[in-house]
């Protein structure tokens, strides 16, 4: 799997050399434990509420 | 007494059968016809496709759940259906053919009160020559090809450890084809294991996809709020390819696969090959081959069914433009505007049209996602399907109280890679309507406030989860009908 230097040196403009790419702090968040804890909740709360007011 | 017959034990139709058994008194019957003996949760079958969990993970017998729930087991598959009865029947009824090895070839006329037809997709490999396990290309759409996949998985990663380099192709295997999300996913699981190897420098790893936008998902795309901005799914579904090493080709139609070859044509008329050594590409759907047949033997399929195979429901299926398209087009109650006591679940019912634009190469060739159905919706259709049947034999009633269109259901897409407490990541989207409705919302056709896309651990435990609470809950153990489809 190529960087995305080699990318453009050998496809310049291609596309998949300009998707956004998460940075280092990004990357720690998605494993903080705590946060992700609390994401877990949040979005099974979230969901289950838009579950059941989809339908009657 | 009443008699209602569910034809597909899938996630739509088992669900309607568990919810019609429960709201109904026993007196009544509830019949599920259904071909395969297993009940399997598709969604999981990414981690079987991947040698993470073995195929009996994902599955479970339905006999005993059915003997347990008081519901009558028919192991068989459905071949017509005769809604105004015959010259022998005077009720309705359903033609079966058994498929148990005891009971190989028998036919047998089962009348009903109410109908289900929850036959879910077939699929359509033959659309595509040379797609499917039989041939060239790997499919994860049932758990003994998502074994087969991980079979012939293995053996790439093996010529992998010896230095060799491999190409994997994963997307759609047909210019109409849906589910894109599964294709997603187990390229993320392919991506996630061979970096697990740290054979990344071996491996080139393809998305392709008949989206005309990544991110599209048949779902004509989606707006979510990311990094103080309103993000497309676009860039926040590149930006998940591209932390994953995977390039990708769109716009393509993938119409022929020969052995380690797939060929496709793009929006823009041209033609092109891709080498892979493995290849998981999703195969159009097709409906069932259900046929219908009146009073007097006619054939009355092109009526009760769409040209698909995909049964006619109350939706407004009058051809009209893109831009006329409207959110109030998709149904709520799932009825035949036909036969009053025949109702289609999940993914057999027949979509207006579809969600993302449809697009034409100058060829002629129509090449854009068909609408999905799975998972989430296609239980709470389901669910729907059955209260309002109940209501009907409880009251005698002829109104339906219970109304699930997807123009006001919600979805979570979860798109996990990896496995384990702190090992897995998966992307989560959310998105509300699934149809997008521009009449109520102008700006971006969903509820901004409930459409979400994040990444993390947390997504990773919600599949997880998800994975655990709807296997007890198809299982029909205590408290089952309590979790939300």
């Amino acid at each position: 799997m190529a960087t995305i230097q080699e990318r453009l040196q050998n496809k310049p403009y291609a596309e998949y050399a300009y998707a956004t790419r998460p940075m280092r702090m990004t990357m720690f968040w998605r494993r903080c434990l705590i946060k992700q804890f609390y994401m877990f909740w949040k979005l099974n709360l979230k969901i289950m509420m838009m579950v059941v007011k989809g339908h009657n | 007494m009443a008699k209602v017959v569910v034809l597909g034990a899938g996630i739509s139709g088992h669900t309607a059968a568990l919810y019609l058994k429960k709201l109904l008194a026993k007196e009544h019957a509830v019949i599920m016809i259904s071909p395969n003996s297993n009940y399997q949760w598709v969604p999981s079958n990414i981690w079987v496709g991947v040698g993470l969990m073995d195929p009996n993970e994902v599955k479970f017998k339905l006999a005993p759940v059915y003997q347990r729930k008081g519901i009558v087991y028919k192991q068989a598959k459905g071949i017509s259906i005769h809604p105004e009865g015959s010259s022998v029947h005077e009720k309705p009824f359903v033609k079966i053919a058994y498929v148990t090895e005891e009971m190989q070839g028998k036919e047998e006329d089962v009348t009903y009160d109410f109908l289900v037809n929850a036959t879910g997709p077939a699929l359509n490999f033959k659309a595509t020559p040379g797609l499917g396990p039989d041939l060239y290309s790997n499919s994860v759409c049932a758990y003994d090809h998502a074994h087969h996949a991980w079979h012939n998985l293995e053996k790439s990663l093996a010529k992998m450890e010896k230095g060799e380099h491999q190409t994997f192709l994963i997307g759609t295997g047909h210019a109409l084809a849906t589910c894109q999300g599964a294709a997603f996913e187990y390229a993320l699981n392919i991506a996630f294991e061979i970096d697990k190897r740290k054979l990344n420098h071996l491996a080139d790893i393809i998305w392709i996809s008949n989206e005309y936008e990544l991110g599209d998902f048949g779902m004509g795309g989606a707006y979510i709020k990311r990094g103080g901005y309103i993000t497309p799914t676009s860039i926040f579904t590149a930006s998940i390819l591209s932390e994953y090493g995977i390039r990708w080709i769109k716009r393509a139609g993938v119409y022929k696969v020969e052995e380690g070859k797939a060929f496709y044509e793009l929006l823009d008329g041209s033609y092109h090959e891709q080498s892979f050594d493995f290849a998981m590409l999703i195969p159009g759907f097709a409906g069932a081959g259900l046929k219908a047949y009146n009073k007097s033997g006619e054939d009355i399929s092109a009526t009760v069914f769409a040209a698909n195979g995909m049964m006619k429901v109350d939706a407004d299926y009058t051809p009209k433009p893109y831009e006329e398209w409207k959110a109030s087009d998709w149904p709520s109650i799932y009825q035949s505007p036909y036969y009053d006591q025949v109702y289609a679940a999940g993914i057999a019912f027949a979509p207006p049209h579809s969600m993302s634009k449809p697009m034409e190469s100058p060829n002629g060739t129509k090449i854009f996602p068909t609408p999905p159905r799975t998972g989430m919706p296609s239980g709470v259709i389901g669910k729907v399907v059955a209260q309002n049947i109940a209501y009907r034999i409880k009251t005698g009633k002829k109104d339906h109280p219970h109304t699930g269109s997807m123009a006001r259901q919600a979805a979570a897409c979860i798109v996990s890679a990896g496995y384990g407490f702190t090992k897995g990541q998966a992307a989560t989207m959310t998105v509300s309507p699934i149809v997008p409705d521009w009449e109520r919302y102008p700006e971006y056709g969903r509820d901004i406030e409930a459409t979400v896309g994040v990444v993390g651990l947390a997504g990773h435990w919600m599949k997880l989860f998800m994975h655990y609470m709807f296997l007890y809950k198809a299982k029909a153990k205590f408290g089952w009908s309590l979790i939300p489809e």
